[in-house]
């Protein structure tokens, strides 16, 4: 904890409370076996296969525009998008992956955070992050619809169906939510699964994280021979030219890092990425709320030192007739 | 014999008859929403979850409903017996604002029909700070309904129970005073999960929760005296400045304080600039803390602390300058990143609006049937 931030916290509990030892937490760590994804932004050629697929394996609905629907219009996240490519551009965007002048791809989709803000937030457990593969999932059995998942997500992924008045949060559960269960059977995401060029790779955080840091130490131009599909054991691979990468793993350390990195060549504040820090909002939030309900013992200590000031002082005025 | 009475005046008058028009027309688009969805009735979106429905009806409006903790405070722990006059009324706009609380939260409420999924303790989830608002909220109300309940009784004629009820009574007004810190406090830790949402200017972290309960008991001390002004101005009833002024030290205590800690945490976290921007946050930022500052200038002279019309205007710009406080931390300088922006809906403002038609319609009749005002006030 920084020094500063040490400061507040204790400001701010001994301020509120006269009192309490803070109960703080850090960033929760990645879990065991924790799986994931690696996009590639250089990689992608913006084909939106995994747009389409995903909407296949969801069984979500394609998206109307003008007068037809498509399976790779839609524009952003939503409830029934669960997985976006958008483009970036910049001045005449004429050439791939350059910051000025250019042009570059960047996918959407749950980052699968390592210290999951939605989780945090959720009062009624809805939101779970699986204790073996880091999996955030959604249970709309216990969901009451409050949205405070939306606004907790940095990435403003959870949607919400608005136009339907029983409608329920939508996220990505990297396919392997109920009746899908691609992860526990063995598979990979549908979306790694068509990637054709590897831009989204699977595998495990660990794996996907080595193979992400190799990309950071090659030398623009020399050839490298990227994997397809699970990085761990990829179906084929394709030898291209490497681009000058920024040298930044999104998702290594943001926020307490995510389970879905992304590497780019151009920086991710300018692919719309938010501005976050290495502590997670969740820690901080939570070490705050532990401060003060630490066993309840504030509130009580609280509420009998209430009741007794209330009971002598309603007992002068004869009895406390209100 | 009770020391309060019902005021005795008629019921249907023309303001209720507007009051009601407007509840009508809310309860229409309310009907809409819990047919087709909040999509048709609401702008809510995908980057601003949350509208006026979260940020008006609950977060702004039980704010405003802290009349009667602030008063709780004063008279049964602070001991200032001269107030206790003004409790009732206070506990009933307390009641009423909370319950509009509670019913705009379930208004809002996505699956609405699974709301109960809070009260079980296997769904609960303790790192939440919404279920702290959740559960405590829900508490509050039903304490409220116990504190008020002599009014009711009283009317009924129900000795017996009244009797028993004052007894015990103490317990809940300690209860009184202590869930409403819990709540109103809670209220600002919610942003902390919001980070870099919430405008810097409003994103304290670890003092949220310190500066919510301030301006939650700001307003609620204000939010007294504008209803003791303001109802002795409508239902032209005795002067009660002089006992209202004494409030004003209070508020004036309170905003001292909470301009300390606001403009600190601004200049230790290096945000001054912020403040000069330009932008709409700065301006926001000009404008609340203006309105903070008029009622400390007010209240600062005991001659204008005496003086009622400006003990009335020092409220509402308390009021007001609170509910900026937590309209531009939730919404008006919140920022979920490009590509998402909200303005209320017609329909969704009318729905606000008829809530607020409504509340203020159960207060006009409760204090005419029940005893709600003192003697002194209503004779």
């Amino acid at each position: 904890m920084k020094r500063r931030d040490f400061l507040k916290a204790s400001l701010g509990g001994a301020a509120l409370l006269g009192a309490g030892a803070a109960q703080g937490r850090g960033n929760l760590e990645p879990a065991e076996e924790a799986i994931g994804m690696l996009f590639d932004s250089t990689l992608c050629i913006g084909c939106k296969a995994c747009v389409s697929k995903c909407k296949e394996v969801n069984g979500m609905p394609a998206t109307p525009l003008e007068d037809e629907t498509y399976w790779d219009a839609a524009r952003d996240l939503s409830h029934e998008t669960l997985n976006v490519i958008k483009v970036y551009q910049e001045g005449d965007a004429s050439i791939k992956d350059a910051a000025e002048n250019g042009f570059a791809f960047e996918k959407r989709s749950c980052m699968h955070c390592v210290d999951p803000g939605c989780v945090s937030v959720c009062p009624v457990t809805a939101m779970r992050r699986d204790p073996k593969t880091g999996i955030v999932t959604h249970h709309p059995d216990a969901c009451i619809g409050c949205r405070t998942c939306m606004v907790g997500c940095p990435y403003n992924v959870p949607q919400f169906d608005y136009d339907n008045p029983f409608g329920e949060i939508h996220k990505c559960q990297m396919c392997n939510q109920e009746g899908v269960a691609r992860i526990d059977q063995g598979g990979m995401t549908g979306c790694a699964e068509v990637c054709p060029t590897g831009a989204t790779l699977f595998g495990s955080r660990e794996a996907l994280l080595e193979e992400a840091k190799r990309r950071m130490t090659l030398k623009p131009g020399e050839t490298y021979n990227y994997p397809r599909g699970d990085v761990r054991k990829p179906e084929s691979h394709h030898e291209k030219a490497v681009p000058a990468y920024q040298n930044h793993i999104w998702g290594e350390k943001e926020a307490g890092g995510t389970n879905v990195l992304h590497v780019s060549s151009i920086p991710f504040e300018k692919l719309g990425m938010p501005p976050l820090e290495e502590r997670s909002y969740a820690s901080i939030s939570e070490t705050v709320q532990h401060t003060i309900y630490n066993y309840m013992a504030l509130p009580a200590a609280a509420l009998a030192g209430l009741t007794y000031i209330v009971r002598r002082n309603t007992e002068d005025e004869d009895g406390g007739e209100s | 014999m009770s020391a309060y009475q019902p005021l005795k005046r008629p019921v249907i008058t023309f303001p209720f008859l507007v009051l009601s028009v407007v509840a009508l027309i809310g309860t229409y688009y309310l009907v809409q929403r819990f047919i087709h969805g909040m999509g048709p009735v609401t702008n809510i979106n995908g980057g601003y979850a949350w509208g006026i429905w979260v940020v008006y009806d609950v977060v702004v409006g039980t704010a405003l409903a802290c009349g009667g903790y602030a008063l709780a405070i004063t008279v049964y722990v602070m001991n200032k017996g001269k107030y206790h006059p003004l409790i009732r009324p206070a506990l009933l706009a307390s009641l009423l604002g909370y319950g509009l609380g509670g019913i705009g939260a379930m208004i809002d409420m996505g699956r609405w029909w699974q709301f109960y999924n809070i009260f079980t303790p296997w769904h609960m989830n303790f790192n939440s700070v919404m279920l702290e608002v959740g559960l405590c909220v829900a508490t509050y109300i039903l304490v409220l309904c116990i504190e008020f309940a002599p009014a009711l009784l009283e009317k009924m004629g129900a000795q017996g129970v009244l009797k028993v009820l004052n007894k015990v009574l103490f317990f809940f007004i300690a209860l009184g005073v202590l869930l409403p810190t819990m709540h109103q406090s809670s209220l600002g830790s919610m942003l902390i999960a919001m980070g870099y949402k919430v405008h810097p200017l409003w994103q304290s972290l670890q003092l949220q929760p310190l500066l919510a309960i301030l301006t939650a008991l700001t307003m609620g001390f204000a939010v007294v005296v504008f209803e003791a002004s303001f109802s002795s101005v409508g239902f032209r009833r005795p002067n009660e400045t002089p006992i209202l002024s004494g409030l004003g030290k209070a508020i004036m205590g309170l905003i001292s304080v909470y301009l300390l800690v606001r403009f600190g945490e601004v200049i230790v976290n290096g945000k001054l600039g912020l403040i000069f921007a330009g932008d709409l946050g700065s301006l926001m930022f000009l404008l609340e803390t203006a309105l903070f500052v008029f009622p400390l200038v007010v209240l600062m002279s005991e001659e204008r602390r005496g003086h009622g019309p400006l003990l009335l205007w020092a409220s509402v710009s308390m009021l007001f300058a609170g509910a900026l406080y937590r309209f531009n931390a939730f919404l008006i300088t919140y920022d979920p990143g490009p590509g998402y922006s909200y303005f209320p809906s017609t329909p969704e403002i009318m729905v606000t609006a008829g809530m607020v038609a409504i509340e203020i319609m159960a207060y006009l009749i409760i204090v005419k049937k029940f005893p709600v005002l003192h003697n002194a006030e209503t004779a």
